[in-house]
């Protein structure tokens, strides 16, 4: 009984520890951005700022579009998300529940697929986007980022699909349902969570991108929050730390947002699950 | 990381060449110039972009758009855009960066494309950092000399010597003063040197140190002499021998040590002229600061730099329209406002003559007095460069001002392993 509540007691201060250590970078940037230049250089660092201030923030909006970017990075997204999600979804449903050879062989590609430079990904992509003339588009780009979500998200979901037991369906087929509403009324609520979470996946990887967007988006308008945020890092490493600090937080934020909304989204489907089983 | 990015950018680029955007003018005649400019502080892109709205005011038929990039992406950006036939038509680079562009036919020659007058404003010595074989391929316009920052009250107080541009510090004198303002914790001098090649190399053309020498077939070899030796000893002995330089500040950056020198743990640090904008805005109230320059040798105050340069895409349809815009920009009293905004210098000779960069406040007039002593960083235009830096002479300083291996192994590293890398690329 003893040693049970002291291996509790372990877990717990791991956890905390766990906590503390993933939150300080996001402590310590929300610290910086409201902090004056001469308090960003002081020997003794604050966590709390002596004389917080919202220059940083005001700095950083007047001399960068952050809200244009910040709307193009969601756009991106959001647009990201929605399509991978709708074209795994169905995919993932085919591949768990026919296990076929080929589907087993696709299965593979898809695992297989993850270990392979992006590069080799992108190489097609960019042949569709010179023919559709979609080079410095958001449209492009968010065909770029289901491309590079589906795998994953088709691995996510396959696992999702798998742990709805098929005999549901079988009883619901056996109650005189259809195939539809058979999809619709006992998988579809059962498979919410995966859905969910495999859509914040792709939200948060196309959110966070760099690379694709600095290379596809040429115009100034049209760029997105990572790239717009690298204009407050000057030559040699040297950077605006307030503002850019201030921006990063702001960056941060769309992402927290959708976290704290789907999280409990999430729980919700796990338990709606669980009552059906 | 940065190769596996720039082999990414090459194969991106294979893939999207061809898919050129319009020819830049509208239908009625009116061209479309787009400046890529890598201004990041907020006073320098307020300048920027004030001087496109001149230009735009003045030019009804040529119109300017400004483009934000960004120091931390231009290369790998600029790479694509070139092979994607999408390449801004003025480009804001730094002179280092120009050398694969240029052999790669990616940049306009523009010795037939610029005015006379820009041509003999900015000193031969400056050019030499954009001209790559027989072409020249950007205009320098903003540079800045590596100086002593130190904390003016504490010099004061210790009684030494202040040199200034006419008498400066020799590296000997630089070592003994570092020495005597060090105790209690307390050291002379701070070295960042997380990047600690660039920083070698351009200080040690005051010691007559040059590293790379060219054989008349115009093959360069890495000899590492007695005068290349001089700066790379003296930050070595300063950390090891007389504990006058922390060692701790050797893996930092520039603005990593401002905290220390602001808070009375360091009485030097050698940075960029352009430091003085982040002392400006960090600096405690009453915090007393000074620049010096840089200790001089038996090649006096000689120092590399790598300035920044305005470029024109070779693929530009309107060549002509850029280099007119270049010219507007760096009119004297231009490269004034955007050397004050960047908090450099300007190459030019007719805008360093300007009483604003003559001026004692914040030691802007010390930093002109070093200008006519700004030569080509001794990298410059060595091909394989880049990667003798980051495989051979990184690691290899690094371990020597850490006091890991002896000045015999630095040479023969730089030597023996740097001559293996060179030699790849002059073949």
């Amino acid at each position: 009984m003893r040693s049970s509540r002291v291996a509790r007691t372990g877990q717990y201060l791991a956890l905390v520890a766990y906590l503390v250590f993933l939150a300080f970078p996001f402590l310590w940037l929300v610290s910086t951005a409201f902090k004056p230049a001469r308090e960003l250089g002081s020997l003794h660092p604050t966590w709390i700022p002596r004389d917080p201030t919202l220059a940083n923030f005001r700095q950083a909006f007047d001399e960068q579009p952050l809200l244009q970017a910040a709307l193009n990075s969601l756009v991106a997204a959001v647009g990201a998300a929605v399509v991978a999600v709708l074209i795994a979804t169905p995919m993932a449903y085919v591949m768990a529940r026919h296990r076929t050879k080929l589907s087993r062989m696709a299965t593979g590609w898809v695992v297989v697929s993850q270990a392979f430079p992006f590069v080799l990904v992108i190489i097609p992509l960019f042949l569709v986007l010179k023919n559709l003339r979609l080079i410095d588009s958001v449209p492009g780009l968010v065909m770029v980022y289901v491309v590079w979500a589906l795998p994953f998200a088709l691995w996510m979901l396959v696992g999702y699909v798998r742990a709805v037991p098929a005999e549901l369906e079988e009883a619901a087929a056996v109650d005189g349902a259809g195939r539809l509403r058979t999809l619709v009324s006992v998988t579809a609520p059962l498979l919410a969570p995966g859905i969910v979470a495999t859509a914040l996946f792709a939200f948060v990887t196309a959110w966070n991108e760099f690379f694709f967007a600095l290379v596809l988006l040429k115009t100034p308008e049209k760029q997105t929050l990572p790239v717009v945020l690298t204009h407050f890092i000057g030559a040699e490493g040297v950077a605006d730390l307030g503002p850019l600090a201030a921006a990063a937080f702001l960056a941060t934020l769309p992402s927290l947002v959708v976290f704290a909304v789907i999280q409990r989204r999430i729980t919700g489907g796990m338990l709606a699950g669980a009552v059906k089983n | 990381m940065r190769a596996r990015r720039l082999i990414t950018a090459l194969l991106l680029c294979f893939l999207v060449a061809g898919c050129t955007g319009g020819e830049g003018t509208s239908d009625d005649g009116r061209i479309t110039l787009r400046f890529q400019s890598l201004a990041w502080q907020e006073e320098s892109v307020a300048v920027n972009k004030e001087l496109v709205e001149e230009w735009n005011a003045a030019h009804p038929g040529v119109e300017v758009e400004y483009v934000q990039g960004s120091w931390d992406s231009v290369h790998d950006q600029l790479l694509t855009s070139f092979e994607g036939g999408e390449a801004p038509d003025i480009i804001h680079d730094a002179s280092d960066d120009l050398a694969d562009f240029a052999y790669g036919g990616y940049l306009a020659d523009l010795r037939e494309l610029l005015p006379e007058r820009l041509r003999t404003d900015i000193p031969p010595h400056s050019w030499e950092t954009t001209t790559f074989g027989e072409g020249v391929y950007g205009v320098p316009f903003l540079q800045e000399p590596r100086v002593l920052i130190a904390n003016a009250t504490w010099l004061r107080e210790s009684g030494v010597r202040i040199p200034t541009p006419a008498d400066p510090w020799t590296w000997t004198e630089f070592r003994e003063v570092a020495k005597e303002l060090s105790g209690g914790g307390k050291y002379g001098v701070a070295w960042p040197l997380k990047e600690p090649v660039s920083a070698t190399l351009n200080l040690s053309l005051s010691a007559g140190g040059q590293l790379f020498h060219r054989d008349a077939d115009g093959k360069v070899e890495v000899r590492f002499e007695e005068a290349d030796a001089v700066v790379p000893r003296t930050v070595r002995d300063e950390v090891n021998a007389d504990g006058s330089a922390p060692a701790t500040t050797l893996g930092m950056g520039g603005s990593d040590t401002l905290p220390g020198f602001f808070g009375g743990r360091y009485a030097m640090v050698p940075l960029g002229f352009s430091y003085r904008q982040q002392i400006v805005q960090q600096a405690p109230e009453g915090f007393d600061w000074q620049v010096l320059p840089a200790p001089a040798g038996a090649g006096g105050l000689t120092q590399g730099v790598s300035p920044q340069t305005l470029s024109v895409a070779e693929d530009s349809p309107h060549k002509e329209e850029a280099a007119a815009f270049i010219d507007f920009l760096l009119r004297p009293e231009n490269m004034v406002r955007l050397a004050l905004g960047d908090w450099m210098l300007p190459t030019g000779t007719e805008a360093l003559r300007d009483p604003a960069l003559r001026t004692t406040e914040h030691d802007w007039a010390t930093g002109a007095a070093l200008a006519g002593y700004l030569r080509p960083a001794p990298a410059q235009s060595v091909r394989g460069y880049p990667e003798w830096k980051d495989k051979v002479a990184t690691p290899a300083y690094q371990e020597y001002y850490s006091g890991a291996i002896d000045l015999g192994e630095l040479r023969e590293r730089l030597e023996d392993d740097g001559n293996l890398v060179l030699a790849r690329y002059q073949r």
